[in-house]
């Protein structure tokens, strides 16, 4: 196994999946890269002074400014005639990227930077203690969206990020899962490939927000591919150009798995509801695998 | 060569042959003018930038942030409302040690929403670790963009600087102004050469946590390289001088304070005006004079105490507020006095021309006059009682 750009010995929760998300996508960029991170889990398990997880340049700012310092850092690597040789890849957890960083995403995306965008999501503020973000699944139990004698969790549906990332116009926007780790790696390399913004959502399971086992990370991932609450998709210049097919599993596999969840598992009407997100998504990106020949 | 200049063409024309690799900015009354001719510069192939046209000025700062992280010289301007939004950053910028130069055009805060000058902008960003120089005239911000660039980018500095000129008096007003030959510039401000920088060659963290055993000191530096600035900020006027042929001593700047009874102490465009009133009162064989602050961080006490400890009567005037508390600079200047053997008699504090309220002769004339009877605290100057007596009953 070749040496990895993320070193070990960082402070991250066992089973992590922004963890494992994070080292897949660097070593999928290489070394000619320069990260810049918005404040979050990443950068703070990734950064304590005096180390460093870091085998290439980084950079942290602010919470909701990595797009910006990006475009500022893509800026002067053009200024300096390098733009060919190094790649700029800015990141954010969810919080960060759709809701305080959305506003710092849109002008990067608009204004036509090759940066690659990768949002590590994990449905929450994870860093903070599980407050409810913009991307948080509806129904979820947080710290801020609580579960309550007249509340059923998070009220809202997610916010539809790779759609608004694909409304500006851009050459590549795709979802992975750390469920799925060669494909995120295929996304990152044919993100870098293409000159431009480029915007990648991954799937990052959280055991402490999301209240399940440390060592289910990898099969709570691929669970929401599989039951389709978590589509994996690409759109290349505005077009939707792959999804990952699944033969569709019941949401409740996905849910039962997470202490998050719990309060829905006696309430069938909640359950169906989700399962509608589900059934809407598998219809509306195709994510239904055709019956093989028998 | 001399020139009739606009000063926001002045500062875009400086910052031109400053020769930042990455401009970014936001449009904001009156900052407008600076960036729109920086951006037609850029146009014209006149200057080799990139111009990045931002959503924000939070990304605006954002943009210079990262530019300087990747060891390119950077610019940006920006005003009131714009400068608070910037704030987080800015606060960043001078904790992560980038020399980012930032023009600012001081203007009023809301609310009420108001674009004429004061400085309750750029004085309420004192404490973020900036430079932060006030200019009085059109030729004295074109300078003190040179003397920024140098001074932030020195090796022991680090430090982003803020060049703060009033607000339409400066950045509209036409001045005849001596602007520098590139070759002047390119002797006295080298390339930038970043001590650290994102390098794939040699890949650097910056940013990084930092927790309790460490965080102190990393604050701890950067006040004591304030105190250094302080120290290097007369050898660079002295070096500046050389090249250019006109003094300044970067700190403070005293007029007719020898033998004067009466000093007012102020910052940026209003010292002129006071200049005018003091040279009539003089030939009137009043004992008057001005003492000028041009730094206001680092602020120069060591400077203050030696231009003033022998002034009967001083007067600071304030053309911002701390709300609830002293005026601000007049705090500061009376704290420079505080358990030293010598001191003024009295020290008096005026608030005067905020949201662009002219501040004319006569109100420098009347806080000369006020400044004969006991001392003034925050008092204001050419205030209009009779627009205080609304009630909503």
């Amino acid at each position: 196994m070749s040496k990895t750009l993320f070193a070990p010995g960082h402070t991250a929760c066992a089973g992590c999946g922004q963890s494992m998300a994070a080292r897949l996508v660097l070593d999928a960029a290489g070394p000619n890269t320069i990260i810049v991170n918005n404040t979050g889990c990443l950068e703070v398990f990734s950064t304590k002074y005096p180390e460093s997880c870091w085998e290439v340049p980084f950079v942290h700012s602010l919470f909701e400014n990595a797009a910006a310092v990006a475009s500022g850092v893509e800026s002067a690597v053009k200024y300096l005639g390098k733009a060919d040789a190094i790649n700029v890849i800015a990141q954010g957890g969810d919080g960060g990227t759709a809701d305080i960083g959305l506003q710092a995403l849109s002008g990067m995306l608009e204004r036509g930077h090759n940066i690659l965008y990768v949002c590590y999501d994990n449905e929450a503020y994870m860093n903070t203690g599980v407050q409810r973000s913009g991307l948080t699944p509806f129904d979820t139990n947080t710290t801020t969206s609580p579960a309550g004698a007249v509340s059923i969790g998070n009220l809202r549906p997610k916010k539809p990020m790779p759609e608004i990332a694909n409304a500006h116009g851009i050459p590549y926007v795709a979802v992975a899962s750390s469920g799925f780790g060669q494909d995120l790696q295929r996304k990152v390399k044919k993100a870098l490939s293409l000159k431009g913004p480029k915007y990648i959502q991954v799937h990052v399971p959280c055991p402490l927000g999301w209240r399940h086992e440390t060592n289910m990370t990898i099969q709570v991932a691929k669970a929401a591919v599989e039951t389709g609450l978590y589509p994996l998709i690409e759109y290349e210049n505005g077009v939707l150009s792959s999804r990952r097919q699944i033969t569709p599993k019941p949401v409740e596999e996905y849910l039962k798995l997470q202490g998050r969840f719990k309060h829905l598992l006696n309430k069938p009407e909640e359950i169906k509801k989700i399962q509608e997100i589900a059934d809407n998504n598998i219809k509306k990106y195709g994510l239904k695998a055709e019956a093989q020949p028998a | 060569m001399k020139e009739l200049l606009e000063g926001s063409m002045a500062v875009a024309e400086i910052v031109r042959l400053c020769k930042p690799g990455v401009v970014s900015a936001y449009p904001i009354t009156p900052q407008t003018h600076i960036v729109e001719e920086l951006a037609q510069i850029v146009a014209d192939g006149r200057l080799d930038a990139q111009f990045v046209n931002v959503e924000s000025e939070h990304s605006a700062a954002s943009v210079v942030l990262g530019a300087l992280a990747a060891g390119v010289r950077a610019y940006t301007a920006t005003s009131s409302q714009g400068l608070f939004y910037m704030s987080e950053v800015l606060y960043n910028i001078a904790g992560m040690r980038l020399p980012v130069i930032m023009t600012t055009a001081a203007r009023s805060i809301s609310a009420p929403i108001n674009i004429w000058n004061d400085h309750q902008d750029v004085v309420s960003l004192r404490d973020s670790g900036w430079i932060q120089f006030h200019a009085e005239d059109i030729q004295e911000v074109v300078d003190l963009h040179l003397i920024a660039y140098r001074l932030g980018e020195d090796k022991s500095i680090m430090l982003p600087v803020m060049v703060c000129m009033d607000g339409f008096i400066l950045t509209h007003g036409l001045e005849t102004v001596d602007m520098p030959s590139a070759e002047q510039v390119d002797k006295f401000l080298p390339p930038y050469k970043a001590p650290y920088k994102l390098d794939v060659e040699n890949p650097l963290t910056l940013g990084p946590l930092v927790d309790p055993e460490y965080y102190t000191e990393a604050r701890y530096a950067l006040n004591k390289t304030h105190e250094e600035a302080l120290a290097l900020i007369p050898k660079l006027t002295a070096e500046f001088a050389k090249t250019f042929g006109r003094t300044y001593n970067g700190l403070v700047e005293g007029y007719q304070l020898k033998d004067a009874e009466k000093v007012i102490v102020a910052m940026g465009s209003v010292c002129g005006t006071i200049k005018e009133v003091i040279d009539e009162l003089r030939a009137k064989g009043k004992k008057v004079g001005l003492l000028k602050i041009t730094s206001l961080r680092p602020f120069p006490a060591n400077a203050i105490y030696d231009a003033l400890k022998n002034t009967p009567k001083l007067a600071v005037i304030d053309r911002a507020l701390s709300l609830g508390s002293f005026a601000p600079l007049s705090a500061e200047v009376k704290a420079v006095f505080f358990g030293k053997p010598k001191k003024p008699q009295n020290i008096s504090s005026f608030v005067v021309g905020l949201g662009g309220r002219d501040i004319t002769k006569d109100s420098i004339k009347e806080i000369f006059r006020l400044m004969n009877g006991k001392d003034k605290q925050a008092e204001f100057i050419d205030l209009k009682p009779e627009l205080l007596k609304e009630n909503y009953e």
